[in-house]
């Protein structure tokens, strides 16, 4: 689904990564070892050189815009762009059952996002980029700052994400974690890839 | 016309009052004597060489040297649009975006003046060109200075916004709009509250000046409208033109964020 051919930018890489369809790859490493700079160079959200292609597609033969909207990465601190929560949604209507789905309540689409908590913007965050259909999900540790049932309210979704085939790359610190939900793990160190487990 | 010829011992009364601030910030111990007595030689030095300047220039009316000199100007303000950013663009960018803008803006506008409401003969006489274009100049030069500082701290400051909208596949002039509205808006904000205040709060220097000198009020105002109106002009257009060609260049045509153009 996703391959990806001597990926380098700043200190991170060479890289060489493929994504399956249904496939949970776990990512961990220190911080400051390149696990941000990999998500943001396969969002291509900065350039780099090497190959990255989607369905056989190379990158270059997609917009910047259509990539990320197959590519959907989700930071470990989201941006917003509006006061209000829903005003980060093109149809909040639609983006209800996710909400449902994350323990999130219906009416906080009206809350100024100031008022959101930390695990509470990290899931809308979430829901905001799920709204795109995406086929590849890279997910910047997005269970930092939850509770644990918040914690396994999001893994049960992105486990059905994975039956539904999107690939998903998930950073996290937490072994336990890297072991639950992914079928391998990757160890990122000095930007250079290794396969853990 | 009619008007009092000021005499260098005039000019000498008149200083009193910068030596009185002078003996104020002295006594008050404001640390600001010596920069306000550099600042007020460096003044009166300056406007004396330009007085001499556009005395030949006047007499010489070539307009050869009436365009190198107004190509000096455009290129000392563009130094000054510079200096200015807090942000600076990185390599030729940094000096060539401000001043390329402003030579398209004041150029046209001056042009336009000239070849337009103001005809004189020949219609590159320095006497009205130079006087126009450093009025447009300074105007058009805060004008762009405001507008390129608001978007580039805008966008440092709204960068993790900015890449959220990116990273949702919207297109670069979406998640940039703000940050160039907010640029514009502050670029053309002086021109506004200046045109909205004047004549009430303020007589604008030039119309002061032309009424000392002499000249009927009525005419001196129907300067002084066409003046405000030139402003706005050159203002708006050098504006538009720095803040979307900064916009342009933070950007890529992979619709990233480009900060690292800027130093």
């Amino acid at each position: 689904m996703l391959d990806v051919r001597n990926l380098q930018r700043l200190t991170l890489g060479p890289v060489d990564l493929s994504l399956e369809a249904g496939e949970v790859v776990a990512l961990r490493g220190a911080s400051g070892s390149g696990k941000s700079l990999l998500m943001r160079a396969l969002a291509d959200l900065d350039p780099c050189k090497g190959a990255v292609s989607l369905d056989g597609v190379d990158r270059n033969a997609i917009s910047g815009p259509d990539w990320r909207k197959s590519v959907a990465w989700v930071p470990a601190e989201a941006g917003w762009w509006s006061d209000i929560v829903n005003d980060h949604f093109s149809d909040w209507t639609a983006a209800l059952p996710l909400i449902s789905k994350l323990g999130l309540p219906e009416d906080c689409g009206g809350w100024q996002v100031s008022r959101a908590s930390t695990g509470e913007r990290q899931r809308l965050a979430l829901v905001r980029a799920l709204a795109l259909d995406p086929g590849i999900l890279l997910l910047d540790e997005p269970t930092s700052g939850l509770d644990s049932v918040s914690v396994q309210r999001v893994e049960d979704l992105v486990a059905g994400l994975a039956e539904a085939g999107k690939a998903i790359l998930w950073t996290t610190h937490d072994q336990e974690q890297a072991r639950r939900v992914a079928s391998r793990t990757l160890l990122i160190e000095d930007g250079k890839l290794e396969l853990l487990s | 016309m009619n008007y009092v010829q000021l005499g260098y011992d005039d000019l000498a009364l008149a200083s009193l009052l910068v030596l009185a601030n002078a003996g104020l910030s002295l006594a008050l111990n404001l640390g600001l004597t010596r920069r306000m007595l550099v600042a007020t030689l460096r003044m009166v030095v300056q406007l004396s060489l330009v007085g001499l300047v556009l005395k030949s220039l006047f007499a010489a009316a070539s307009p050869w040297l009436t365009a190198i000199v107004a190509l000096a100007m455009i290129l000392f303000a563009g130094r000054e649009i510079m200096a200015r950013q807090e942000k600076q663009f990185t390599g030729p960018w940094s000096y060539s975006l401000g001043t390329g803008s402003m030579l398209f803006a004041a150029a046209l506008v001056t042009m336009f003046a000239l070849t337009g409401p103001v005809r004189p003969d020949p219609w590159f006489d320095p006497r009205y060109a130079l006087p126009l274009l450093g009025m447009i100049l300074g105007n058009t030069m805060t004008g762009i200075s405001l507008g390129l500082h608001t978007l580039t701290t805008t966008l440092v400051r709204e960068r993790a916004g900015v890449e959220a909208q990116l990273a949702l596949g919207r297109p670069r002039n979406d998640a940039f709009r703000p940050a160039v509205q907010a640029a514009l808006t502050s670029a053309l904000m002086p021109i506004v509250n200046s045109m909205a205040a004047t004549g009430l709060v303020a007589l604008p220097g030039m119309m002061t000046g032309q009424i000392l000198a002499g000249v009927d009020p009525a005419e001196a105002v129907k300067y002084q409208i066409l003046i405000m109106f030139l402003i706005a002009g050159g203002t708006s257009l050098g504006a538009v033109v720095a803040v979307l060609g900064g916009a342009w260049r933070l950007s890529d045509p992979r619709h990233r964020l480009r900060l690292d153009r800027l130093k």
